[in-house]
């Protein structure tokens, strides 16, 4: 596509150069310029939302490759709806006096976020998009690639993230938080194996 | 093909009138089969199963266990690639260990197939100032970065050139690999490759009776011997079977890619075509099939 375009701007001004004054011919320029950044924007806002956005991001034959493992919960939690329904829905940005064990570790743009921006507030075992969509938790990829659009396709190309099984047939994608904590996304450091001996030897 | 046919059976007859005075050492038939084997890739499909049985039958005898060895051959149109992402490697060594499992290098001797360097993020990929013997509290280590090496897979290979007994090669399938029946040891090879990737067996090698890994490549992870050189091969033993090498499915931040990389549809390919990619040692003109890239 960009290819195509450049190639266009190219032989335009080849072929007026020669009868085209100077500054007429820097305008020419500017404008194709700004035409051409336009058009690329729309593009590519048009691509992000096709990948990122629509409900069927894996279809079904590639399913069978990109088989994704359930996401890992911790046992006893799920589904929430069994403490939740029992208690008032309230939407009202506020420190939690429950889930310590999430609140206490929440590191994830913490000024700007809380619940509510990723769970429902009425269906507890649902996620939830920007949209308002509602949104299994072994889709949640879509939820993260709501502001990592970039990672989101580099792991669905297999690039960001990890795959195991057959590097050309049935294999598995681990998904986000199998890695990464939702609420406290960024690695912690761990435990390096041991050096290797000093060699008395080369080998 | 006569002329060495008259030769074997020459020197098989001179070694059989050595051998009668030396048969009270425990010089049995098999291993002098073994030292007169051809040249790998000179033997025809019923030697290859000979050999194969064969040895089944020592390892049995040897390490007590029952071994698969595989003599799978290259498949038309697949040449591996390797990616590494520098982005993410946080160095903890985890693909070192799962290698010398998978592959049953030597515990003492210590074989390590893959060593990951530790350089300083300031200087930039520098060998010269690189540390292998890292050894903090917890990685990675702020200013650092991690770049583990281990065989490049080198299109234009100078451990094979430099081999007088043509014991080492590239496959079709791009790996380089190592006939260790026909290894003379004279480690040549080790002083053509320039990134360290090979190593020999001073000794003979160790591995724990229960943490021998029996599913094994004649030309990949079957059981060393003392005096021969070895290196790694993609795990050839898995990924000719469709499988991902041993560190790709260990390394904890999915640093580590691997793929076909005449298949346009592969997550190798689509690195080489949107990442920024890098060689080591480009200038030597050895063409790595090992890339280095920046996923962020
Ligand atoms: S990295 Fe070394 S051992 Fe591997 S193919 Fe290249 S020259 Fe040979
Ligand atoms: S396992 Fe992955 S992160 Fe750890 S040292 Fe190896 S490549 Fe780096």
């Amino acid at each position: 596509m960009n290819r195509t375009d450049n190639h266009i701007l190219k032989c335009r001004c080849g072929s007026q150069r020669k009868r085209m004054p100077a500054e007429l011919l820097r305008s020419g320029i500017v404008l194709l310029i700004v035409a051409l950044v336009i058009t690329a924007c729309h593009v590519k806002e048009k691509r992000y939302n096709e990948q990122v956005l629509p409900a069927e991001i894996m279809t079904s034959e590639q399913a069978e490759e990109f088989a994704v493992e359930a996401p890992p919960l911790t046992e006893g939690i799920f589904p929430c709806s069994e403490c939740h329904s029992e208690l008032e829905p309230n939407p009202t940005r506020r420190e939690l006096d429950w889930h310590e064990e999430v609140t206490s570790i929440f590191d994830h743009d913490k000024e700007n976020r809380w619940c509510l921006d990723c769970h429902d507030l009425i269906n507890r075992d649902s996620l939830r998009l920007a949209s308002g969509k509602l949104l299994g938790f072994d889709e949640s990829y879509k939820l993260c690639g709501q502001c990592h659009g970039e990672k989101l396709r580099d792991w669905r190309v297999g690039v960001h993230g990890k795959r195991i099984g057959q590097w050309n047939g049935q294999k598995h994608y681990l998904l986000c938080v199998h890695c990464h904590n939702p609420h406290a996304p960024k690695f912690e450091p761990m435990t390096p194996e041991p050096p290797p001996l000093p060699q008395k030897m080369s080998n | 093909m006569k002329e060495d046919k008259s030769r074997r059976s020459f020197l098989k007859n001179m070694a059989l009138a050595a051998g009668s005075a030396i048969a009270l050492s425990g010089c049995d038939m098999k291993a002098l089969d073994h030292f007169l084997q051809k040249n790998f890739r000179t033997l025809s499909k019923a030697e290859v199963d000979e050999i194969i049985t064969s040895l089944q039958l020592e390892y049995k005898n040897k390490y007590g266990k029952d071994f698969t060895v595989s003599a799978k051959p290259a498949t038309d149109g697949i040449l591996f690639g390797y990616a590494l992402d520098l982005s993410r490697c946080i160095g903890c060594r985890k693909c070192v260990y799962a290698c010398v499992e998978e592959n049953n290098q030597s515990r003492g001797p210590q074989i390590h197939w893959i060593q990951v360097l530790q350089m300083e993020k300031e200087k930039g990929i520098d060998f010269a100032d690189s540390d292998v013997h890292y050894n903090p509290e917890k990685v990675p280590e702020e200013g650092h970065f991690y770049l583990p090496v281990q065989c490049q897979q080198c299109r234009n290979p100078q451990c094979t050139t430099v081999c007088p007994v043509k014991a080492t090669w590239q496959e079709p399938d791009g790996i380089v690999v190592v006939d260790y029946n026909w290894c003379i040891g004279c480690r040549y090879c080790m002083a053509a490759c320039p990134y360290g990737a090979r190593h020999f067996n001073w000794a003979e090698p160790s591995v724990p009776e229960d943490e021998m890994n029996t599913n094994v490549h004649y030309l990949g992870n079957r059981p060393r011997m003392k005096g021969v050189v070895e290196k790694c091969t993609f795990c050839i033993q898995r990924v000719r079977e469709g499988r991902y090498p041993a560190c790709v499915e260990v390394c904890p931040v999915g640093a580590r890619k691997f793929g076909n990389l005449l298949d346009p549809e592969s997550e190798i390919r689509y690195i080489l075509e949107n990442k920024r990619v890098l060689v080591l040692k480009q200038e030597l003109n050895t063409q790595p099939k090992f890339y280095y890239f920046f996923g962020v």
